[in-house]
């Protein structure tokens, strides 16, 4: 009976379990704001010169079409890493392996269904793995990884208020900037609410629900949270308000380019334009 | 004495159902009111009619004489002038903290008002000092205890040291010292030029935080008085939610009186 009980119990709290571990992951991806404070590469530049400098280099992962290409920005995006004194162990547990997961999901048909050369088959199922589809799989998967490491690298070494500050600068519209913001500091939230209201039913439900139970009450809870976040961004935008907000982004630190910064552009431009013409 | 606040004959409604009908009232500059009334009565709708976040569909808000309208607070100039002036506590703290830290937090309006820098971060310091926060300085708000909270929600708008402050449930959910210690605050308020108004449903704060109470019901004032008056009128805060009928019995003889709690027992009525 115990171990009945246990496995039900277990397969019961999955959803709550990942809340949970959602929960954590975001609340230490919000602690990473400490990283922006340390001494590093990226952090002694001016954060619209880190914005600038990893779209550029963002925009040539994708541009590439060649392995040497892409492959050679995966390097430049790990030294700017360990520049920033970003974790490899923690980049590898928090970025790599995660798009690994999802990219390599999502790529996962075009290995079979891309036509070409065979490389392996499996014979009694008639199907194929074909080199041109290993390339594409192999080249989607080393995309995204070398676009998420940028991306995170100046995430995790530039505070989140920096970045809507330079991305305003930018002309990024005020409103995007103002969902940025309030995305960034609310997921937290709902998936706390979303946790207790995982609990509070846990505490008032009596033996265990049924598949199908399960399922209606996780889209009836989806459905609730939708609704609860709407109020609450809502209520944000209008503390936001009250205490003079009007589009636009006010820090404590000015932004001032200095001869630094004017050589970081000129050698992420010249890395970008390099790595392009590597790939093309 | 000047006016702070006229309000001519406003009604609201959340996609059709209302929260206020055609109330009016005149706020005096350096008044300190409490808008008692049950969940729903519309006293949060009110607050945030006054905070300009929301628009009456019928009648007029006037601040200091001038017409509280939607394209006026577009301007920036009137926006800035307003905000400068205006400040409310929200009832839900996490709503309002969203900086990395409580020193951003606290900063963060005096910043969208344009102080000077040196001023801001003087500033800042001496408000975090007072409300007794300065430890909590470079922590994250979302991580802080729910007292915590409040009070870095009540310090990001005591800052900016406005002439009217709106306070939404200063008190709900905070524990018993860190609620005397937001009700000394707003005694020593007392007697000031601010003009302070307080949405409550904690009848015990009422004569230490107001001389002048408004009774809220259904989006209507029902009441309007000094507390001595409201507070003893018991028929008034049954209508209004405000007390609950209690039922006891003294050696077999069961009887009800209305009822709340924080009130000295003479106060109860046989």
């Amino acid at each position: 009976m115990e171990a009945s009980g246990t496995t039900v119990v277990s397969r019961a709290s999955f959803i709550e379990s990942t809340l949970r571990g959602l929960a954590r992951g975001m609340s230490k991806a919000l602690v990473s704001e400490h990283a922006a404070t340390r001494p590093g590469l990226l952090q002694q530049l001016d954060p619209r010169v880190r914005v600038i400098g990893v779209l550029l280099l963002t925009v040539a992962v994708v541009v590439c079409r060649r392995f040497e290409g892409i492959v050679s920005l995966m390097m430049v995006a790990t030294s700017i890493a360990v520049a920033s004194r970003v974790s490899l162990a923690s980049l590898a547990k928090r970025v790599w392996l995660v798009t690994l997961g999802f990219t390599g999901l999502i790529a996962l048909p075009a290995l079979f269904l891309t036509p070409g050369e065979p490389v392996f088959a499996l014979q009694g199922l008639h199907i194929s793995i074909s080199a041109q589809g290993a390339r594409t799989v192999a080249l989607l998967v080393l995309r995204a990884e070398t676009a998420a490491t940028f991306t995170t690298v100046l995430v995790l070494c530039t505070p989140w208020n920096h970045i809507l500050k330079a991305l305003r600068s930018l002309h990024l519209p005020p409103e995007v900037v103002t969902m940025l913001a309030m995305t960034h500091r609310y997921v937290f939230l709902m998936i706390e609410t979303a946790n207790q209201m995982f609990e509070s039913r846990q505490s008032r439900t009596i033996g265990t629900l049924s598949g199908s139970e399960r399922r209606k009450m996780t889209t009836r809870t989806a459905g609730v949270l939708l609704s609860k976040s709407i109020e609450l961004s809502h209520e944000v935008y209008l503390a936001m308000l009250s205490r003079g907000y009007r589009g636009e982004i006010h820090l404590l630190t000015d932004f001032r380019l200095r001869p630094r910064d004017y050589m970081a552009l000129t050698a992420f431009l010249m890395t970008a334009g390099l790595a392009m013409w590597v790939g093309r | 004495m000047a006016s702070a606040f006229k309000i001519e004959n406003i009604s609201f409604d959340y996609e059709g159902i209302p929260a206020l009908r055609g109330l009016s009232l005149h706020v005096e500059q350096g008044e300190r009111i409490a808008l008692l009334g049950a969940n729903g009565s519309g006293k949060s709708t009110l607050l945030r009619i006054l905070d300009a976040l929301y628009f009456p569909s019928a009648g007029s808000v006037a601040f200091q004489g001038t017409p509280l309208i939607e394209e006026r607070l577009q301007r920036n100039e009137f926006s800035l002038h307003f905000r400068r002036r205006v400040a409310l506590v929200f009832q839900n703290p996490d709503v309002q903290l969203f900086n990395p830290t409580v020193f951003e937090e606290v900063a963060y309006g005096p910043l969208q008002l344009h102080w000077k820098k040196e001023e801001l971060i003087q500033r800042v310091d001496e408000t975090l000092a007072s409300m007794g926060i300065s430890h909590l300085r470079d922590r994250p708000p979302y991580r802080l205890s729910g007292g915590e909270k409040k009070r870095v929600a009540l310090a990001s708008v005591l800052v900016l040291d406005p002439e009217v402050l709106l306070l939404d449930e200063p008190t709900a959910t905070l524990d018993p010292k860190s609620q005397s210690q937001v009700v000394d605050l707003m005694q020593e308020w007392k007697g000031t030029s601010k003009t302070v108004i307080t949405a409550t449903h904690q009848l015990e704060i009422v004569e230490d935080i107001a001389e002048r109470v408004l009774v809220l019901e259904a989006g209507v004032v029902i009441a309007d008085g000094t507390p001595a008056d409201i507070l003893s009128n018991s028929d008034l805060l049954l209508r209004a939610n405000l007390v609950h009928a209690h039922r006891h019995s003294h050696g077999g003889v069961v009887h009800s009186h209305p009822h709340f709690h924080g009130r000295p027992h003479s106060e109860h009525e046989p």
